[in-house]
């Protein structure tokens, strides 16, 4: 019987992990339609979308970069944890990646006001002044950046309440789906952002 | 309900009598079991159906006669949005996986429940979701939306109207679109029963299966456009509006990238539904089975990239006007392979003329017709004369009620006895599919022919000289309807009263004919080994 047991619950995970890399997939396809519309308003104003992008820190966004590629480390090194049967190690691995998640937060935070403070924001009058492709460029800055934090904060979610599973060992060394899928998105989200990245703040 | 008769230790309790965690109403509400979702589904789309339906049926009663004559301008196209977005996306993109592809699907490949059930449930109330901010778009805050279902900016992003909640609505059941078409790629994938490899599943199946590929891959798109529109409008970030230095051509592309396959998530199913009806009501293999299965992915991945055709004459390049007409020839090629492989599948076969084949071999006509006038809107010269006219409007209508429709109602004639373990009045049957076909003919064929002489598509009003056709359409609609009663009069009569029927009452051969009528809550108190190829109707050739 728990021959069968061990076999059928391998079997549900693969079957849970097949579900959400589809779901993964129908992510990239989500910012690819942003990416495309970033590409063509790129090829129609080369020129204004590279003096627009000096206008982004790109201190900050390394910084950025920086916290999410560790995070996505900490939260690959927490499932090797729960599979090698340490809930504890995982726990704190876990807890690791969300305050990097939370810190990559706050410096977005502070990053957008102080666009806010120069009065550039959609609709703002000094936004509306600039040429047609700076216009574009911000607008795509705020979108693509907006819905890639929203993602963070989903993530977030999704890792705390992990976090909550394996405190109270319902995540454990023989069930730990949700945490594999919970990493398989803040995977995602990270690779997103190695795109972002480059394209708003690097291409300059 | 214990069925006696019924072999086996464990008696036998259909899924309608089940009993799980809950009970009565919440035992539906809150329930798992997909055969259940399949039927809430159903309710849920019978009662937006017969909405969409009514909605249509006033635009015909202001277009009996040129000028105002029930409605004025702004009402019509208030009504025409609505009844577009409606139609289209609570209705045929919905309709056919979630009803019979929840219902069917896992009976058909020999398993208990799709994949993930508690997600198809989920799935289910965003679709409740959104068909009721859907609704809602029309009565609250400033006016009903007038955009058109198509959302073209930049007037979309401009006009006063409700907008948003149809855009939100859209996207929330394009959300639901997706989870759908998850959930069957994941179950066809992990859950076949034993044996039953690729080439051995059935056909619907294999429909379903290309469906929800299409569903998974193009439906982010759609997402993110109607989001990039909702941001347009509430955040002002410019996209699409030249007002805030967007281009609406872009617009155009990525609405289409999704809403033409979306045509798709459409008509694959509706082509999976009457592939499994041949074979059983002319008792014979179905032929090209291979043909068939791989025509229908070859569909879903040609019809990727037709979307062009939509605007020829949006001034996109010549170079790309020619190469979206050259696809969108090709992607009639697997089209008309189904259609040469169902003639053939009843050819020398020993054909039994009961309601569902009627439907299916209506299916077939009015798909061809609703095709071929496709190809005149393909090719770039017809185009310019019949874009934007009332031809585009016969034509999908042709497309989308004619052939997902009349395939939607030959698979509850088909299944229905299956589902709701009763059997409906054939002779009552026969008369409402008489009345729907002749009704379906009279309302929409006048409408390509003042289409070619250039009757504008969303008009409330016209040139005197199209009033006779008009009026031949306006008496359709009424026909149509009066039919579309008297076929649901009928089932719901049957699913109350009618009598018991077999496990197999059409002698059909795939695995929900072999389990009891209705099911049993876990479909199967074995799960069958497969050895066969289907459809072998005792020819005995096994591989």
């Amino acid at each position: 019987m728990t021959e069968h047991h061990i076999e059928s619950e391998q079997f549900n995970q693969e079957t849970g992990k097949l579900g959400m890399w589809i779901f993964l997939l129908t992510e990239l396809f989500l910012f690819g339609g942003l990416f495309l519309v970033y590409a063509v308003f790129r090829a129609q104003h080369s020129q204004e979308f590279h003096s627009a992008a000096l206008e982004l820190n790109s201190f900050i966004g390394t910084l950025n970069t920086v916290f999410l590629l560790t995070s996505s480390m900490t939260v690959a090194m927490s499932l090797t944890a729960i599979q090698k049967n340490r809930p504890g190690l995982a726990l704190f691995l876990v807890f690791t990646t969300l305050l990097f998640a939370a810190l990559f937060m706050m410096n977005k935070y502070f990053e957008w006001t102080h666009k806010f403070e120069y009065h550039i924001f959609p609709g703002s009058p000094v936004l509306k002044n600039l040429p047609r492709g700076e216009l574009l460029f911000f607008g795509l800055y705020y979108m693509m950046t907006g819905l890639h934090a929203l993602h963070v904060l989903v993530g977030m979610v999704l890792l705390s309440v992990t976090f909550v599973k394996i405190k109270k060992g319902i995540v454990h060394q023989g069930h730990y789906l949700l945490l594999e899928n919970s990493a398989l998105y803040w995977h995602l989200v990270d690779l997103i952002w190695i795109f972002l990245f480059p394209l708003l703040y690097l291409i300059t | 309900m214990i069925n006696m008769d019924k072999p086996g230790n464990t008696p036998y309790v259909s899924y309608l009598k089940h009993e799980g965690k809950y009970k009565g109403l919440l035992g539906w509400l809150l329930t798992t079991d997909h055969k259940r979702i399949g039927l809430l589904y159903l309710y849920a789309i019978i009662v937006f159906f017969f909405v969409g339906a009514i909605l249509g049926l006033l635009m015909r009663i202001e277009l009996i006669a040129p000028g105002q004559t029930i409605m004025g301008p702004q009402t019509y196209n208030g009504l025409f949005t609505i009844h577009g977005i409606i139609m289209i996306f609570v209705i045929v993109i919905p309709a056919l996986p979630a009803v019979f592809g929840n219902f069917f699907l896992p009976i058909l490949i020999g398993a208990r429940d799709v994949a993930f059930p508690r997600l198809n449930l989920f799935s289910f109330y965003l679709y409740i979701l959104g068909a009721i901010l859907g609704v809602l778009s029309q009565f609250a805050g400033s006016g009903p939306p007038d955009t058109g279902w198509t959302f073209y900016v930049p007037y979309s992003a401009q006009s006063s109207t409700n907008v948003i909640y149809a855009l939100v609505a859209a996207f929330i059941l394009g959300f639901s679109s997706i989870l759908t078409g998850i959930n069957f790629i994941v179950t066809i994938h992990r859950l076949r029963a034993p044996g039953m490899s690729w080439f051995r599943m059935p056909l619907f199946p294999w429909a379903i299966y290309a469906t929800a590929w299409i569903q998974v891959l193009a439906t982010p798109i759609v997402g993110i456009t109607l989001l990039m529109v909702i941001a347009e409008r509430v955040l002002h970030i410019g996209f699409f509006d030249p007002a805030l230095g967007g281009d609406p051509v872009l617009f155009q592309h990525l609405f289409w990238i999704y809403s033409h396959p979306a045509v798709y998530i459409m008509i694959l199913p509706a082509m999976g539904i009457v592939t499994e009806i041949f074979p059983t009501f002319s008792q014979k293999p179905v032929f090209g089975y291979g043909a068939i299965a791989m025509s229908s992915l070859a569909i879903a991945f040609v019809g990727y990239f037709v979307w062009g055709h939509h605007m020829f004459t949006s001034g996109t390049s010549y170079a790309s006007r020619w190469v979206f007409s050259f696809l969108t020839f090709i992607v009639a090629v697997p089209s008309a392979i189904k259609v040469f492989n169902w003639i053939s599948t009843m050819y020398g076969g020993s054909i039994d003329l009961k309601p569902p084949l009627l439907y299916a071999i209506s299916f077939i006509f009015l798909f061809m017709i609703g095709g071929f006038t496709g190809l005149t809107l393909g090719s770039l010269a017809t185009n310019i004369q019949v874009h934007a006219t009332s031809f585009v409007v016969a034509h999908f209508h042709y497309i989308i009620f004619g052939g997902m429709g009349f395939a939607t109602f030959a698979g509850i004639h088909y299944w229905f006895p299956k589902m709701f373990g009763r059997m409906y009045n054939n002779k009552v049957a026969n008369i409402a599919w008489g009345i729907n076909f002749v009704g379906f003919n009279l309302l929409y064929f006048p409408q390509f022919i003042i289409g070619i002489q250039g009757m504008p598509r969303r008009y409330f009003d016209y040139l005197p000289q199209f009033q006779p056709a008009q009026v031949i359409s306006t008496i359709g609609g009424f026909i149509l309807f009066s039919g579309l009663v008297l076929m649901l009069v009928n089932l719901m009569k049957a699913a109350r009263k009618g009598e018991p029927a077999p496990a197999n009452p059409w002698k059909g051969v795939t695995l929900e004919w072999q389990i009891p009528s209705p099911p049993p809550h876990e479909n199967f108190e074995e799960i069958p080994e497969i050895k066969t190829k289907p459809y072998l109707f005792g020819t005995g050739n096994n591989e």
